[in-house]
C-alpha cells in the first residue's frame, strides 16, 4: 500500500541521488548506501508529528545533496501507528530485518521506550526526534542513544523557572493521568517547589478524558494565583477553549509546557490569546539558522517549519556531524558515538549541544500566544540540561 | 456547596449529551440486534459535517438542518450495503464489520480533513457567557444545548409512545418474529432504525462540535461511554439510556471532585453495581 509506495519512492530518490553524487564517491572507502530506518507514525492523531519530522530529516539530506560523509542515504520508513503493542516487532524488523545503520523514531514516548530497549542492545545508532519519556535518557541511557528534542521533566522544570520569574508563588496543577502528564507535572512540581512556591493541588483526569468542566469548576472555587497544565492535540484546544469559556482566563492565568499551544493554534483562535508557554523553539525565532531553515522548509511544503521539523532536521545535522569524523565508515561505532555526543552546533532552535545524558542542552523560551502565534517574549532559561538523573553511560 | 451544586448541574448537562449519542446505540442494539462499532464514527462525521457546514453557512443551526438528512441518507445507505446482512448473523460478525467501517471512517476522515484540531465556532448569539459563581461563568452555548438535548429526549418519547411509528418500533424491540408474523415489513423499519441512530449519533456530534473540538477519534470515547449508558439503562430502552445517561454523567462529574484517583473507575464501578442487583439494566429484560 501505501508504504510500500513510499518505499519505492525513496528508492528511487536515492538511486537518482546515487547517480548524481557517484563521482565524488570513487575516493571513499566505506561507498555503500546509507541504511536509516524511520520508525514515525504515518496514521492516527501523531501522523502530522510523523510527516513533520520525515519531512525535515529527508530535507537535510537533500540540501547535502543527497549523502552525509560521501554515502548516499536511503530511508526506509515503517507507520508505528503510535501503537506501543507494535514497537517491539516493528523496530526488530528495522534493525535485524533491514538492518538499518541508524535507527530514527519516534513520537509516543511509550513506543519509543520499547524501541530503545532493543536499540540499546543491540548497539545501533538511535536518534530521537520527539519522544519525551524522561528514562530515554535517564535511567535508560545508552552511549548510542541520542535524543534531539526535550525531556518531559526538562520542559516541567524550565516552564517552573519562567512562572517563578512572572512571581507566580502558588498554583494548581491540570494534566492527564498517564506517563507524559505525570513527568511534566513531576518535573514542574520539583523545580517550583524548590524555587519557593508552592503547588496547592494536583487535578489529574483519565486519560484521554475531555470533559473539563468539573476541573474547571474546581479551579474557580480554589482561585489559585495561575494554573500549569499540560494535555495536547484535541484535549489541548478543548481545555483550553472551556478555560476561556468558564471566564478563567482573565482571573486565573494559564501556563503549561509548549505542547499545549503547538498544533492548535487555529482551533482555539481568540480563546488562546494571553496562554504563556515555554518550549526550546518558538514561532519565527529570530536567528539566521531559524530563518533559512524556514525558508527552505516553506520553499520545499508551503508551510513554516513547527518545532517537530525542527527536532528532525537536528537529528540529521547530529547523524551528520558523527559521519563525518568517521569519515562514513559506521563501523567505527564508538568512534562516531562520541563524534556526536560532543556535537555542539546551531540550530534553528538556537545553541545546541547535548548533556552526559546525550539528551539536549538547550535554551527554554517563554512564549505567549497571541492571534495565532506562540511568540518568544523572553528566555525562560538559558542553555539548560536535564537532570540526567540515573544515567550511567 | 457551591462546588458540589455546580458540579451536579455540570453532570446533568453531559448527561443530556451522552443520552443523544446513546439513544441512537440502544435502539439499534435493541431493535436490530446489531452490535454497532461504528455508532461513534457516526458522531464523528456529525462533528466534522458541522465543521464543514458550519464554514459554508457561517450557522452551526443551519449546518444542523442540512446535516441532518445528509445523516439520515448516510445512515440509510450504510445500512443497505452492510448492515442488512448482518442481521442474521452472530455478534462476532457485526463486531468485525463495524470495526472495520471505524478503521474506513478514520482513514476518509485524514484524508478529507487531516489530523489537526479544528474548531466550530458558537453562533454569535449564543456566544456569551452567564455568571454563576464570582470565579466561574457559563457559557450561553452550552446551556442552550441542554435545553436543546431535554427537548429532543421529549420529543422522542412522545414519538416512541404516542405514534404508529413508536408502536412498531416497541412492538419489535420487544419481539422481533411476531411483528414480522403481524404482517409489518421489518427491512423498512429496520432500515428506518438504523438511519434514525445514526442521524441521532449525528445531531450529537453536531450539536456537541461548538464545546468540543473537532478532532481524529472523537467518536471512540463516546462509542465506549454510550455503551455504559446502554447497558445501564436496558438494552434497547429509551428511557432506561435517558436516566442512565444523567446518572452517569452526575457521577462522572462528582467523581472527579469527591474521589478524584478514582475519577477514571466510578463510571466503570457504577455499571458493575447496576448488572449486579438489576443484570438486565435499570429498564431492560435479562437477555435472551
Amino acid at each position: 500500500m501505501s508504504s510500500t509506495r513510499r518505499e519505492f519512492l525513496s528508492t528511487a530518490l536515492a538511486a537518482g541521488a546515487f547517480t548524481l553524487a557517484a563521482p565524488s564517491l570513487r575516493n571513499v572507502r566505506a561507498a555503500g548506501p546509507l541504511k536509516v530506518g524511520l520508525l514515525l507514525p504515518a496514521s492516527g492523531t501523531f501522523a502530522p508529528l510523523g510527516e513533520a519530522i520525515t519531512r525535515a530529516a529527508k530535507l537535510y539530506v537533500a540540501s547535502k545533496g543527497g549523502s552525509l560523509a560521501g554515502r548516499p542515504v536511503t530511508f526506509v520508513s515503517l507507520d508505528d501507528e503510535s501503537a506501543p503493542p507494535k514497537a517491539t516487532e516493528l523496530t526488530n524488523k528495522l534493525v535485524f530485518g533491514e538492518n538499518v545503520d541508524v535507527l530514527m523514531g519516534t513520537v509516543h514516548s511509550g513506543v519509543a521506550a520499547a524501541m530503545v530497549k532493543i536499540a540499546r542492545e543491540a548497539g545501533v545508532t538511535t536518534l530521537v526526534p520527539n519522544a519525551g519519556a524522561d528514562a530515554i535518557t535517564r535511567a535508560m541511557c545508552a552511549p548510542n542513544i541520542f535524543r534531539t528534542s526535550f525531556a518531559n521533566g526538562q520542559i516541567g522544570a524550565a516552564t517552573a523557572k519562567a512562572m517563578l520569574a512572572a512571581g507566580v508563588k502558588e498554583a494548581m496543577t491540570c494534566t492527564w493521568r498517564y506517563a507524559a502528564g505525570e513527568e511534566m507535572v513531576g518535573g514542574f512540581k520539583e523545580t517550583f517547589e524548590a524555587g519557593g512556591g508552592k503547588v496547592t493541588k494536583d487535578i489529574a483526569l483519565p486519560f484521554p478524558d475531555v470533559e473539563f468542566q468539573s476541573a474547571l469548576a474546581e479551579i474557580a472555587a480554589a482561585k489559585p494565583q495561575a494554573v500549569y497544565s499540560f494535555f495536547a492535540g484535541g484535549g489541548a484546544a478543548k481545555f483550553i477553549k472551556d478555560y476561556a469559556a468558564a471566564g478563567l482566563s482573565g482571573a486565573v492565568p494559564l501556563w503549561g509546557p509548549g505542547f499545549l499551544t503547538d498544533g492548535v493554534e487555529q482551533a482555539v483562535g481568540a480563546a488562546g490569546n494571553g496562554i504563556r508557554t515555554v518550549l526550546h523553539y518558538a514561532d519565527g525565532l529570530d536567528n539566521p539558522e531559524n530563518k533559512a531553515f524556514s525558508a527552505t522548509f516553506k520553499a520545499a511544503h508551503g508551510i513554516d517549519p513547527d518545532v517537530y521539523a525542527v527536532q528532525g532536521w537536528d537529528a540529521m545535522q547530529v547523524l551528520d556531524i558523527g559521519l563525518a569524523a568517521v569519515s562514513g565508515d559506521t563501523a567505527k561505532k564508538d568512534a562516531m558515538h562520541a563524534a556526536m555526543a560532543a556535537a555542539k552546533f546551531a540550530s534553528p532552535r538556537g545553541p545546541f549541544e547535548f548533556s552526559a545524558s546525550r539528551n539536549p542542552k538547550q535554551n527554554f523560551y517563554a512564549r505567549e500566544l497571541k492571534d495565532g502565534k506562540n511568540r518568544m517574549t523572553g528566555i525562560a532559561a538559558a542553555s539548560f540540561a536535564d537532570s540526567g538523573k540515573g544515567c550511567r553511560a | 456547596m457551591d462546588l458540589v451544586l455546580v458540579q451536579i448541574f455540570n453532570g446533568i448537562q453531559y448527561g443530556f449529551l451522552i443520552f443523544l449519542a446513546a439513544s441512537g446505540l440502544t435502539l439499534v442494539f435493541g431493535i436490530l440486534g446489531v452490535i454497532n462499532l461504528a455508532h461513534g464514527s457516526f458522531y464523528m462525521l456529525g462533528a466534522y459535517l458541522a465543521l464543514t457546514l458550519t464554514q459554508l453557512t457561517g450557522d452551526v443551526f443551519l449546518a444542523v438542518a442540512i446535516g441532518i438528512p445528509l445523516a439520515v441518507a448516510f445512515g440509510a445507505a450504510i445500512e443497505w450495503a452492510f448492515v442488512r446482512h448482518l442481521y442474521a448473523r452472530d455478534h462476532l460478525q457485526q463486531v468485525l464489520l463495524t470495526f472495520a467501517l471505524i478503521l474506513i471512517f478514520n482513514e476518509v476522515q485524514r484524508i478529507g480533513w487531516g489530523s489537526h484540531p479544528h474548531s466550530v465556532l458558537a453562533p454569535s448569539y449564543l456566544s456569551g457567557s452567564i455568571r454563576l459563581t464570582d470565579t466561574l461563568t457559563y457559557p450561553v452555548y452550552r446551556l442552550a444545548l441542554t435545553a436543546i438535548c431535554a427537548t429532543l429526549a421529549a420529543a422522542m418519547f412522545l414519538v416512541i409512545q404516542k405514534t404508529r411509528v413508536g408502536r412498531l418500533i416497541r412492538a419489535g424491540e420487544s419481539n422481533r418474529e411476531m411483528t414480522e408474523l403481524l404482517g409489518f415489513d421489518s427491512r423498512w423499519l429496520y432500515r428506518f432504525v438504523f438511519a434514525a441512530g445514526t442521524a441521532l449519533a449525528a445531531l450529537a456530534g453536531m450539536l456537541a462540535a461548538p464545546v468540543e473540538s473537532v478532532y481524529p477519534g472523537i467518536g471512540e470515547r463516546v462509542l465506549i461511554i454510550s455503551f455504559v449508558v446502554v447497558v445501564i439503562g436496558g438494552i434497547g430502552s429509551i428511557k432506561g439510556a435517558f436516566l442512565g445517561a444523567l446518572v452517569i454523567g452526575v457521577a462522572d462529574a462528582l467523581g472527579k471532585v469527591f474521589l478524584p484517583s478514582l475519577a477514571g473507575v466510578v463510571v466503570y464501578a457504577l455499571m458493575a453495581a447496576v448488572l449486579v442487583v438489576r443484570p438486565g439494566g435499570l429498564f431492560g429484560r435479562v437477555i435472551r
